[in-house]
């Protein structure tokens, strides 16, 4: 292994303190007994009694935790069902119309994703509460899904589902059989990929969720309005350790998916 | 007039050929792949089509299996016509040219994916899984996974696996060119024992000729989505039909020139940079007067004075003289180039007989090169 010169230690210092020294902060003062947000006064875990204590705070995580489920799950099957017909039906007319057409709302302002969304369920009259945000959700995921499970498709052989279907699957077997076990770890980290994207979304379920559905994002934004309560250091730190759990999940499960594919490769 | 190369029983061809490509077209946008081509093989046959690349045999190979469609033409197989069935439904099996092992299953899982498909009962399975195991000894890595083997094993699982359903045809995609020299022609000796064991009928798309010709009984010569020749591979060496076949199989001498005179199953050809070649007369018919004549290098011999035309073998013997420009030693045999008085150059191999170079020709040194009008085949230019 090389040795990192000074220059490069101390620019990987800053580097990092610049990225994780308000999270660092944030997660000390979780476990502050003061009320007073930025006073010290000890280390205590009452912010943390207080949130289970909070059913206001423990409804809107719950329904943060299920909107999140959920969307992921409807997100992954649509998602891995585009990646699946954008890399295989190669020869279809406008197939990179439909695939710009996709990357699209990866780029696209929320704001504009949150207002046509909340004029979509308006016009149709839909209830604004836990659907709404779900399928709002799903749409702003399910192409996150499809960049992930795509370049996975795209470095597996071919020729391995043509094998398939030379044994006696038709097309459909084929890809249950032999396909989708080969991605399978690409779709997981496309879920949970999809999942935190879910949770830690403000602006997409402010427009289109309704009253007695609030996600826990929405929640903690209302309450600091009002000024910080050292309970919502607690609150975002069980939230920071979820994702970084999901996240390392997600990086193993895409890294066996490599692994994997290396023995497809051709020889 | 029959040539002894040439005089394959037409008996065995006929009755209902197993398969039978009659006028298959495939283009891929403006590109013609295969080019109404026809072909039948018999049951029992093992089949090399021999191409260059892009030639169209994969493109042909394909359409066998089902994963290409035919524009117009018909594929039959045991007389019924196969176009149009999808690839799953076919009592054809492939084999790939990069085996496309599942990477997920085990060895047994591999080569019991497709009788799982057909729905075998399980104990079936699994005796079929121990024949295939044992047929290409393989005992003791059933419970591998692809990524634990050698090239040599994947290939004989991939074998294994196609082999499993018991396939009225076999199809092989170059499925030794993976495979280091040595291996590979232990493998093509394997591969045909095996063919002649079984009896399936094998249809094998190679780039290599020695390939083809040490393990099928006929080869198609592929080119440009037609095929230029089907014949054994003694009639494709010793009596190609063109001169593109003669090119392409084998090393071979051209010289170019017109026929002169034609008398008694002989031919005077005034080669342009040779002097004048007698040939024996062709079975096939030339179009044309400006022909060339094929010499294969080893039909060349060489001495270092004119041989003795009267000492009762042949009568005619033609007697080119030249000097050597370039010697190959090869081991079993040496290659010369002799350069004639003509302008020409000729590619001579020479056998080594003894292990002593008492016959070895030095550069510089002047000799004769001589062969019968029955070594030559003259083709149209």
């Amino acid at each position: 292994m090389k040795r990192l010169s000074r220059f490069n230690l101390i620019a990987l210092a800053l580097g990092f303190a610049f990225l994780y020294l308000p999270i660092v902060i944030l997660v000390i003062y979780s476990f502050n007994a003061s009320r007073l947000v930025t006073v010290w006064g000890g280390w205590s875990l009452r912010w943390y009694a207080e949130f289970f204590n909070d059913s206001a705070m423990l409804a809107a995580a719950g329904m943060s935790l299920r909107v999140g489920a959920v969307s992921a799950t409807m997100a992954t099957a649509l998602g891995t069902l585009a990646a699946v017909a954008l890399s295989r039906g190669e020869g279809f007319r406008g197939r990179a119309l439909f695939s710009g057409m996709l990357y699209a709302p990866l780029v696209m302002p929320e704001v504009i994703t949150g207002l046509s969304l909340l004029l979509l369920f308006v016009a149709i009259d839909a209830e604004r509460g836990f659907w709404t945000v779900t399928i709002a959700h799903t749409t702003l995921t399910m192409c996150f899904v499809a960049v992930v499970v795509q370049s996975r498709l795209g470095s597996l052989d071919r020729s391995l589902e043509e094998a398939a279907m030379d044994l006696g699957c038709d097309p459909v077997r084929a890809f249950l059989r032999v396909t989708l076990p080969l991605i399978l770890p690409a779709v997981a980290a496309g879920w949970m990929l999809a999942f935190t994207l879910s949770l830690d979304d403000l602006v997409i379920a402010s427009f289109t969720t309704g009253p007695g559905s609030t996600t826990l994002p929405i929640r903690i934004y209302s309450e600091v309005r009002l000024g910080v309560k050292p309970e919502i250091n607690a609150i975002c730190t069980l939230i920071i350790s979820l994702i970084a759990v999901v996240i390392v999940a997600a990086s193993l499960a895409s890294k066996l998916s490599s692994r994997q594919g290396e023995s497809a490769a051709p020889l | 007039m029959t040539d002894p190369v040439q005089s394959l029983d037409d008996a065995e061809l006929h009755g209902v050929p197993l398969l039978r490509v009659d006028a298959v077209v495939k283009r891929f946008g403006g590109f013609m792949a295969v080019d109404r081509l026809s072909l039948d093989v018999r049951a029992g046959e093992f089949f090399a089509l021999l191409g260059p690349s892009g030639c169209g045999k994969t493109t042909l190979l394909r359409m066998l299996a089902g994963f290409e469609t035919p524009d117009s033409g018909r594929i039959l197989l045991n007389g019924t016509d196969i176009a149009a069935v999808p690839p799953h439904q076919r009592p054809v099996n492939m084999m790939f040219q990069n085996y496309a092992l599942f990477p997920h299953l085990t060895v047994r899982d591999n080569i019991a994916f497709g009788l799982k498909r057909a729905g075998l009962p399980r104990a079936e399975i699994a005796a079929r899984v121990a024949e295939m195991v044992a047929l290409v000894r393989l005992e003791g890595m059933e419970k591998r996974k692809p990524d634990q083997l050698s090239g040599g094993q994947r290939q004989r699982v991939a074998l294994a696996r196609s082999l499993a359903r018991r396939p009225q045809l076999l199809l092989l995609d170059e499925p030794l060119a993976a495979l280091d020299k040595k291996l590979r022609e232990n493998t093509q000796f394997e591969l045909t024992q095996l063919q002649r064991r079984l009896g399936t009928t094998f249809i094998i798309v190679t780039h290599d000729q020695e390939e083809a010709m040490t393990m099928a009984d006929r080869i198609g010569v592929m080119e440009a989505g037609r095929l230029e020749q089907v014949a054994t591979p003694r009639q494709l060496y010793e009596a190609p039909n063109s001169r593109w076949v003669a090119e392409f199989v084998g090393g071979i001498n051209i010289l170019e020139g017109q026929i002169e005179s034609r008398d008694a199953g002989r031919m005077t050809i005034a080669a342009r940079d040779a002097g004048h070649v007698i040939a024996a007369e062709p079975l096939h018919c030339l179009t044309k007067n400006d022909i060339c004549v094929a010499i294969r290098p080893e039909k060349i011999r060489l001495s270092k004075r004119p041989p003795a035309s009267d000492a009762g073998h042949a009568a005619v013997i033609n007697r080119l003289e030249g000097i050597i420009i370039g010697v190959n030693y090869l081991g079993g045999q040496t290659t010369y180039q002799v350069k004639l008085d003509g302008g020409a150059v000729l590619r001579v191999s020479v056998a080594n007989m003894a292990r002593l170079d008492v016959d070895a020709y030095n550069v510089t040194q002047r000799v004769v090169a001589w062969f019968t009008p029955d070594d030559c085949v003259v083709l149209d230019q």
